[in-house]
């Protein structure tokens, strides 16, 4: 296994060097300095204030544009790798299609998982310098939160990429995937609640099923919010379901299927032509 | 002794048969030129060889190791140069530590191979590989795969980029491997290897249909 440090390590070389590494981290870098510009911790908008509220806002647009970074980036990638014959020249070196895989893996996460949190960092940092108060129970949660949406949507882009060999069909299978988990879910199911047809659990399954609807939830679940800030769905779940239940499947559940689907795709990689 | 052994390899892509049936012995210190016109088969078979293909009918085995099951302990014995250089990413100083990690090849061994082509790498270590010239990446390739001193070496159109001078250069540098080593060369120009090879054999369809020792 000792490959799979010097995959993980070389592929986080090349990643810092790469266009799409600096677009991210100026996304969530800027992302921060527009909160800190447009006065975001000094108003008091909907009962929360300063430091809570700027995490609030960063962690909500996080939920939008992590995912399809992390998905996009990814999948294009492995799969201009496998293309330009660069896959076929480092797997002609000995080693190990896991050592590959798995180093890839853990590169790619190191990646994704620290421009976010030192956002989120400089946020509290800031926070504080403006005479917050240190919210340790939200940084604690909004860290595993996003450590767990990187999990689950590395996940899925390791298992497109290697079900999918075509460039482009990977690319839009991924943005797909990104829109349904996003907005077509919540959609569909606030449409089935108005109908009344669907008994309540199933629709409450089918939306705990959804990994960003349980971060969408897990995110709220340190306060009492109300029904216009987070929808309908995820009001419902944290009335019938309680708070510290929610927080721990918040995290849980997004890194067990991002396991899952790693492993998926571990399974694939292995068994199909790697070219 | 037998490096390569490969017995009625078949491999299919969408239903056609790239390669039919393949039977194929390669001894130790056989030096081979590969022939056939563009689409017979040379670089799936080659490709096949080292373990990237999950074959339709037949077997390959590599000094009696699978290429698929057991990919690492093929890929050490061998050293593969691939028809296009891909634009790897990577520097040239960590494309060398990959190398030296993965292989145990030193960085001085690569470098000094690299020297006896003209190709000066300490000046260009931080660049990334792809940014080097078409002629310095075939270059470095061949360095890398000169150095590994493996048994089994794998051209596929090496010279392809270099200019004849260059050509020399790598043409001398294999003739000065003074280890016991096996290699293939697919080619187009059988003129340029001729003097190197002891073996040719010509693909086409996916079969071999000549197969000569000279
Ligand atoms: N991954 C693949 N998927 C589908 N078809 C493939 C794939 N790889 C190769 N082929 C097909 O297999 C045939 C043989 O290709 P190969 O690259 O082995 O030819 P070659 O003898 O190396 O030709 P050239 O001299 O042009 O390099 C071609 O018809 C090619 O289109
Ligand atoms: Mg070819």
């Amino acid at each position: 296994m000792k490959n799979l440090s010097l995959v993980a390590y070389l592929d986080i070389k090349e990643s810092l060097r790469a266009r799409w590494f600096y677009v991210y981290a100026f996304v969530f870098g800027g992302l921060m300095g527009l909160f800190f510009i447009s006065g975001i911790t000094d108003s008091v908008v909907m009962g929360f204030t300063g430091l809570s509220r700027l995490l609030l806002v960063f962690i909500q647009v996080t939920i939008i544009i992590l995912p399809i970074f992390i998905l996009i980036t990814t999948v294009k990638s492995i799969s201009s790798d496998r293309e330009s014959n660069v896959l076929e020249y480092m797997l002609s070196f000995p080693i190990s299609l896991s050592e590959y895989y798995w180093g890839k893996l853990l590169g790619r996460f190191v990646t994704v998982f620290f421009p976010v949190i030192v956002a989120l960092f400089v946020g509290v940092a800031w926070g504080l310098f403006k005479g917050g108060q240190m919210p340790w129970a939200m940084i604690f949660l909004y860290s595993a939160l996003i450590f767990s949406i990187c999990a689950v949507f590395l996940g899925i882009a390791f298992l497109i990429s290697t079900m999918v060999k075509s460039h482009d069909i990977a690319l839009g299978l991924s943005f797909t995937v990104w829109i349904v988990l996003l907005a077509f879910i919540d959609v569909a199911l606030i449409g089935l609640m108005m109908q009344n047809r669907v008994s309540d659990e199933v629709i409450l399954t089918v939306a705990m099923l959804n990994p960003l609807e349980a971060f969408r939830i897990g995110a709220i679940a340190l306060f009492d919010p109300e029904l216009t800030v987070i929808g309908p769905v995820a009001y419902y779940l944290l009335d019938s379901l309680g708070h510290t239940f929610l927080m721990i499947y918040a995290v849980v559940y997004p890194i067990l299927l991002g396991v899952i689907f790693a492993l998926l795709g571990y399974a694939v990689f292995k068994k199909r032509d790697i070219l | 002794m037998k490096i390569v052994e490969a017995r009625g390899v078949t491999k299919k892509f969408m239903g056609a048969k790239v390669l039919d049936s393949v039977t194929l012995d390669i001894e130790l210190g056989e030096k081979i030129a590969m022939m056939g016109p563009n689409g017979a088969g040379k670089t799936t078979l080659v490709r096949a060889i080292l373990g990237f293909y999950h074959l339709d009918g037949g077997s390959i085995r590599v000094e009696s190791y699978d290429p698929t099951k057991e990919r690492v302990e093929v890929l050490k014995k061998i050293a593969f140069i691939p028809q296009l250089p891909p634009p790897v990413k990577l520097s040239v100083s960590e494309l060398l530590t990959f190398v030296e990690r993965s292989t145990g090849t030193k960085k001085s061994d690569v470098i000094s191979q690299a020297d006896a082509m003209e190709l000066d790498l300490k000046r260009h270590k931080e660049k990334p590989f792809f940014k080097l010239s078409g002629g310095m990446k075939q270059k470095l390739l061949i360095a890398i795969a000169l150095a590994r001193r493996s048994r089994l070496l794998v051209f596929d159109e090496p010279t392809a980029n270099l200019d004849p001078k260059a050509r020399e250069h790598f043409y001398t540098l294999l003739n000065s491997l003074e280890y016991e080593h096996s290699s293939i060369f697919i080619t187009h120009r059988l003129e340029e290897v001729e003097g190197l090879v002891n073996r040719k054999i010509y693909m086409d369809l996916g079969k071999v249909v000549e197969d000569e020792k000279v």
